[in-house]
């Protein structure tokens, strides 16, 4: 399966390493805090009278008058109250940094959250230069790539753990949230909000390239979809356009256009199907189109009775669109 | 001796009380059941009557679409794809345009299941599209109790009780049944 960077301690961009920074604030004063005051209670109980059933109730303290407050709880207090001001401060100055990271010549993308996938749309001020493509961002190393998350159907999270924190895709309602990796490689990323049966199948892959390989990429996803080259592969496509696939699934450059499943104008470029379910192979694709519930149950592609002939050929179509 | 006895009794009380209830529940639990398909072998036709006329006592045939009918998940599923498939740039949210509408008690081809299912299956003169082929089955089933729904025709304790667009009608697990007539529309515009 494919790994992808995962990990919050491991940051690849300034985001994430101002993120990163907090986190060795919070640890080590979170862990003082609480050592300070498991060790306080271990040494009161240790501390406290031990009574011998034998013995009469000492009462004697309804007596006395209440002890004032000693001096080690205010001194704990005030500590404490310090400790968590760092924090506060940590958090806000973060904050600040991160909101002045610079944004010349970002990239714009506009990623959309749908039951259980991403629609990632790379805008441009040139309209001939904007694409679609689904579950897989491709990103030049260096460059700073400004994100505008919406939300479909219900409330999803953008959360790349090696590239920034997490924001949340409230549908009706624009944000946006901007990283840069500075370092080559696959970081992967998933959903932070609970959004639905699948909501573990639906992963997002950032692919950080150097700015050759990225600017070579984006050219080839400007292109419509490859012809068929193959008599197979022809048959394939025409399938695909009779069969039920055109219903939702849209291929640049051929009449199927529906817009309620991933573009598959240049599947065959990508590292997984259905949302980083499965590795893209011909067979995992094979097995996938003709019944995708059994991998991923609930989603909204249904199973399809193809017979073997035509499976091959519109996956044989599929597998040439690089 | 008697205390024992009224005490075995409230046990059995208690115990018909709750096979009871979790019989309910049981019942309960079907409006929830979810089909994940596997992809159908053979398509079977369902029996469509094409003529209104039968000798004897008008047989229906609604055991055949009941398992989506009484399914909440089912009708919610048929109203997203009556959006999806673009049903509504037609019939609208139910209101009709430039097809009839679907939320009166007017069948131009029949309110039974298996005749909603032939009109998508197959398609109608003068501009329904026939999906037969572009749909998978159980979808079309599902589309069925929806588009029945919309006029109060399945359980209402299954139907929808909202909706993601425009609501220009009362929810359908609020739409009182409408006894179905077949005939052609009174609007001219409507008539096929």
């Amino acid at each position: 399966m494919i790994g992808g960077m995962h990990d919050v301690q491991v940051p690849a961009g300034a985001q994430a390493h101002a993120i990163a920074g907090v986190w060795h604030w919070l640890l080590p004063i979170c862990t003082f805090v609480f050592v300070a005051i498991v060790v306080a209670m271990l040494v009161a109980l240790w501390r406290a009278p031990w009574l011998r059933e034998t013995a009469a109730p000492d009462v004697s303290s309804l007596w006395a008058p209440e002890p004032k407050i000693a001096r080690t709880v205010w001194a704990a207090v005030i500590a404490s109250t310090l400790l968590l001001l760092v924090l506060l401060a940590v958090s806000v100055f973060t904050d600040r940094a991160l909101a002045r990271l610079p944004l010349a010549n970002a990239l714009h993308v506009q990623l959309t959250g749908y039951q259980w996938w991403w629609e990632a749309r790379y805008d441009d001020p040139d309209p001939s230069r904007i694409f679609t493509t689904a579950n897989e961002l491709h990103v030049p190393v260096g460059r700073p790539v400004i994100v505008t998350l919406v939300g479909a159907d219900v409330i999803h999270s953008f959360w790349v753990p090696s590239l920034h924190g997490k924001k949340d895709l409230i549908p009706g309602r624009t944000q946006t949230i901007s990283f840069r990796a500075d370092r080559p490689g696959v970081y992967r990323g998933t959903c932070a909000e609970y959004c639905g049966y699948q909501h573990a199948h639906m992963v997002l892959y950032v692919v950080a390239d150097a700015p050759d390989d990225y600017a070579q990429w984006a050219q080839r996803q400007r292109a419509p979809a490859r012809p068929p080259a193959t008599a197979e592969e022809r048959r394939g496509r025409d399938l695909f356009l009779r069969r039920s696939c055109a219903m939702c699934h849209a291929i640049d450059g051929t009449p199927a256009q529906g817009q309620h499943a991933p573009n598959l104008t240049h599947v065959a470029g990508r590292m997984t199907i259905g949302a980083g379910t499965l590795e893209n192979t011909a067979a995992r694709r094979a097995a996938w189109i003709l019944d995708p519930q059994q991998f991923k149950p609930g989603a909204n592609m249904p199973p399809e009775n193809l017979p073997p002939d035509e499976l091959a050929a519109i996956n044989a179509y599929l597998g040439s669109l690089q | 001796m008697n205390d024992l006895r009224s005490g075995s009794d409230s046990a059995c009380a208690a115990r018909v009380t709750l096979a009871f209830i979790v019989a309910l529940a049981a019942t309960g639990c079907q409006r929830e059941t979810r089909y994940f398909e596997p992809p159908t072998k053979a398509v079977t036709p369902p029996p469509v009557r094409l003529s209104q006329i039968q000798p004897g006592a008008i047989a229906t045939n609604t055991a055949l679409a009941q398992k989506y009918e009484d399914n909440a998940y089912a009708l919610s599923e048929g109203q997203r794809l009556f959006r999806w498939y673009n049903c509504n740039g037609c019939h609208a949210n139910g209101g009709g345009d430039k097809g009839p509408a679907l939320m009166d008690n007017v069948w131009i081809y029949g309110s039974e299941p298996a005749q909603i299912y032939s009109t998508i299956v197959e398609g109608r003169p003068n501009g329904m599209p026939s999906f037969g082929g572009h749909i998978p089955e159980n979808q079309v089933w599902e589309l069925v109790a929806y588009v029945r729904s919309l006029s109060g025709l399945v359980s209402d304790t299954a139907a929808p009780n909202r909706t993601d667009t425009m609501q220009v009608k009362k929810p359908e697990s609020n739409t009182e049944p409408q006894k179905p007539v077949v005939a052609a529309p009174s609007n001219a515009s409507e008539r096929p």
